[in-house]
């Protein structure tokens, strides 16, 4: 591991203290490159093609005219630098690449360069360089120093939106053959078996088993977790880190809680067994959709009338924004459009889709369809970190903010000591957990835990005021990340939960056997 | 006619072509660059009412600038805003007569000047003394400071310190316009100024004053939050999206 140092947390404020510039100060993080076996099961060259250079700048060109969001992002920031101390990466290195608008640029000049009049004729006036490997190795490491977690967007008077750059980098990277192992890897396990973990059919079968059998002694009553069931009502997509192992588990066990208590009759499937999209992670539409087609697949051959997607930040956004689009999950599809029809005709008019596991909860609860019992949770005192791609790419229920409302209704409904961190670091403005958009992995631990650094200092404030003890988060990367990064800054690793884990903790189990 | 006026004059047309070609090639290429999906920065209206008011906060207000940086929101404003009266102060030389809302706002439009120069000139402090904006800055972000702070000093000192014969100043307008040509007054002052117009003009469709119409066409900011109610399919995606990929 790199020889680095934690940053230090302050007393008595919630926000950090925005750095001085520190040129050059991460330029050595970089992730494991992808391997042919990693790339070749996603459609892309299994190692860095030799006329890469000329490759790269094609690419672009096709991305040009595919997103119009690159089009406009590339040329209309005006440099006015209010993005500069919006990105968690740049307050907690201080590396100047780090921040939004400077590490749009390292595209941008390229895209001057050979896109522009003015680049291509005056590359010294506005900043145009040639693609060469000192560039493209730039790219490589600063696009894997952002988590897509979209804050500079909220920020930016445009709304130009780093992540959508991110992205397009990491998709040229890809075509050339330069692409991110961690990531790729990951995707091209749920191309084959269907879920991050590169978890078999029969293994989640035994896992679920076993998961019935806890409950089963903790609470003396039948709760099902079923898989493959035909005819189900509800299909729940959930990120596979919940078969996987705690805090993540117990939130799965939330969930199966509250369908016994609602009396919901519902199933996971191990074909779709996951909800993640890491193909969003490289701006990867075809694998995205890829993926995405898993979950329409198995919602047909079930027959199921409801999907429901469990807790993870990313992969709510894929759903809530994506899935229609990409493979017709969702509502309100052309009459004579036949592939998305399939589908919706047989889905239930009556319930979003797809619906968040917090949107039905929550409705369960206003109905009182199910009942908490508030004291259960008062050993904790809790505060919620909301999920960037919760926060700034998705929604809940049926109002503009309804995804900040809805959790926190939810907490408050399960437990007596619910405290807020401070106004500036929620809701829009909410700092990643510094583990997102593919980052979580060992290989950027340097970057995972200096980016966690406003998180943490707003969490010590929040600590420090109410002696908070609980983190509760709605995304399965927000808890492994926190999980491993808590301790580097004094918390116990222990304080992350899953909200639906205080709510199965809270949840009054009926006689629905 | 003096080879001043004919100069001025071809400098003119050449200058609004490039302008007005420029631009109308620039959004032609944004309308026609589809938005495959969804990605409006929430919380974002639900409706396409909603998302008029969002722009209109954005480009009257600047909302999210406001959000980020007081300072910069500040001075931009400032500077925008003035702007925006300059110009419609400057429309008294285009039209005869002179619409009676232009002669209304024709005090305001004097003074905004000032602002107009004091508002640059406060952002281009923060581009030389924040030393993260002094990082981002290229060449050309001083440059276009430089050219529109000379902009507005010329204008300022041919109202304050040396007036400028505005009636033929608005004959030659008028009959650039009808293509009438009329004698330019030889005044240093105009004459930089002048140019110093035409450069920008010149450079918009070619630099970041790009944003102007950039910003109508950001997807974070233009899209209906609404994808689970309606299926968003766009041109090159669609007949990938209408059919399976395994
Ligand atoms: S998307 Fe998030 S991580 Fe990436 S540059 Fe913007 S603020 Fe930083
Ligand atoms: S806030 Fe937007 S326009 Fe300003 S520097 Fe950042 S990306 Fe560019």
């Amino acid at each position: 591991m790199a020889d680095y140092e934690t940053p230090k947390l302050l007393a008595d404020v919630p926000v950090v203290v925005v750095p001085n510039i520190k040129p050059g100060a991460m330029s050595h993080s970089s992730p494991y490159v992808a391997k042919p076996d990693h790339n070749i099961p996603l459609g892309f060259p299994g190692e860095l093609v030799e006329n890469w250079q000329e490759a790269a700048i094609a690419k672009m060109g096709d991305i040009l005219q595919k997103y119009r969001s690159i089009q406009v992002y590339l040329d209309s920031c005006v440099k006015c630098g209010a993005c500069t101390d919006k990105c968690h990466y740049f307050l907690g290195t201080a590396d100047p690449k780090n921040m939004p608008v400077a590490r749009q640029d390292l595209l941008r000049k390229v895209y001057r360069r050979y896109y522009t009049f003015a680049g291509k004729y005056f590359p010294k006036l506005v900043g145009a360089t040639d693609l060469t490997k000192e560039v493209l190795d730039d790219w490589y490491s600063y696009y894997h120093q952002c988590s897509e977690c979209r804050r500079c967007s909220v920020y930016c008077p445009y709304g130009i939106d780093t992540a959508e750059i991110s992205m397009a980098a990491r998709e040229i990277l890809d075509s050339i053959g330069y692409g991110q192992k961690y990531c790729n890897e990951i995707i091209a396990k749920v191309h084959k078996i269907g879920n991050n973990l590169g978890l078999p059919g029969p293994a989640l079968e035994a896992t679920l088993e076993d998961l019935e059998d806890d409950i089963k002694t903790d609470t003396g009553v039948d709760v099902k977790l079923p898989v493959d069931q035909e005819g189900a009502d509800i299909l729940l997509i959930t990120p596979s880190a919940d078969f996987f192992a705690e805090p993540h588990i117990d939130g799965l066990i939330g969930y199966a809680k509250v369908f016994h208590a609602a009396g919901l009759s519902w199933t996971l499937s191990s074909y779709a067994s996951e909800a993640a999209n890491f193909s969003m992670f490289i701006g990867s539409y075809d694998n995205m959709k890829r993926q995405a087609e898993r979950i329409r697949k198995a919602a047909l051959e079930l027959g199921v009338k409801r999907i429901m997607v469990g807790e993870c930040g990313h992969a709510w956004r894929a759903a809530y924004s994506f899935w229609n689009t990409l493979a017709g999950v969702g509502h309100g599809a052309a009459d004579d459009d036949k592939y998305a029809r399939m589908l919706q005709k047989q889905l239930d008019p009556r319930f979003p889709v797809p619906q968040h596991i917090c949107e039905s909860t929550y409705d369960l609860i206003q109905q009182g369809a199910i009942k908490l019992d508030k004291s259960a949770n008062d050993h904790r005192r809790v505060t919620f970190h909301d999920s960037c791609n919760v926060a700034r790419a998705s929604r809940m229920g049926d109002m503009p903010g309804g995804q900040f409302i809805i959790p926190r209704e939810v907490i408050k409904a399960a437990c007596n000591n619910f405290f807020d961190m401070a106004p500036e670091t929620i809701h829009e403005g909410t700092f990643c957990c510094g583990g997102g958009g593919g980052l979580l992995t060992d290989d950027l631990m340097e970057v995972r835990v200096k980016g966690a650094l406003p998180r943490m200092q707003a969490l010590k404030y929040v600590v420090d005021e109410h002696k908070v003890d609980t983190l509760a988060a709605i995304c399965a990367i927000c808890k492994t990340q926190f999980a491993k990064v808590l301790p580097y800054y004094d918390f116990p690793m222990h304080m992350i939960l899953s909200v639906h884990q205080l709510v199965g903790d809270a949840v009054i189990l009926g006689s629905n056997d | 006619m003096s080879f001043l006026t004919v100069t001025y004059a071809v400098l003119f047309y050449a200058a609004t072509a490039i302008l007005i070609g420029g631009l109308a090639y620039k959004i032609s290429v944004y309308a026609r660059t589809p938005a495959p999906l969804k990605i409006p920065t929430t919380p974002a209206p639900t409706t396409t009412s909603g998302v008029v008011m969002r722009m209109g906060r954005e480009v009257i207000f600047f909302e999210s600038l406001f959000k980020s940086s007081k300072w910069t929101w500040l001075f931009g404003w400032m500077f925008h805003i003035s702007l925006a009266l300059v110009l419609i102060r400057h429309l008294r030389y285009f039209t005869e007569p002179v619409w009676f809302w232009v002669s209304w706002l024709q005090p305001f439009g004097k003074y905004a000047g000032f602002f107009m120069v004091l508002g640059l000139l406060g952002l281009w402090s923060r581009r030389v003394l924040v030393d993260r904006v002094r990082y981002i800055s290229a060449p050309s972000d001083h440059l276009i400071l430089a050219l529109l702070v000379g902009i507005g000093i010329t204008g300022l000192s041919m109202k304050f310190v040396a007036h400028t014969d505005i009636v033929s100043l608005k004959a030659f307008v008028l009959g650039l316009m009808y293509f009438d040509w009329q004698p330019l007054p030889a005044d240093f002052n105009l004459l930089l100024h002048l140019l110093l117009v035409a450069v920008l003009m010149i450079i918009f469709p070619v630099s970041k004053l790009l944003h102007a119409p950039g910003v109508f066409f950001s997807p974070t900011r233009n899209q209906v939050d609404n994808p689970r109610e309606t299926r968003h399919l766009a041109p090159w995606a669609a007949p990938l999206d209408s059919s399976s990929a395994e």
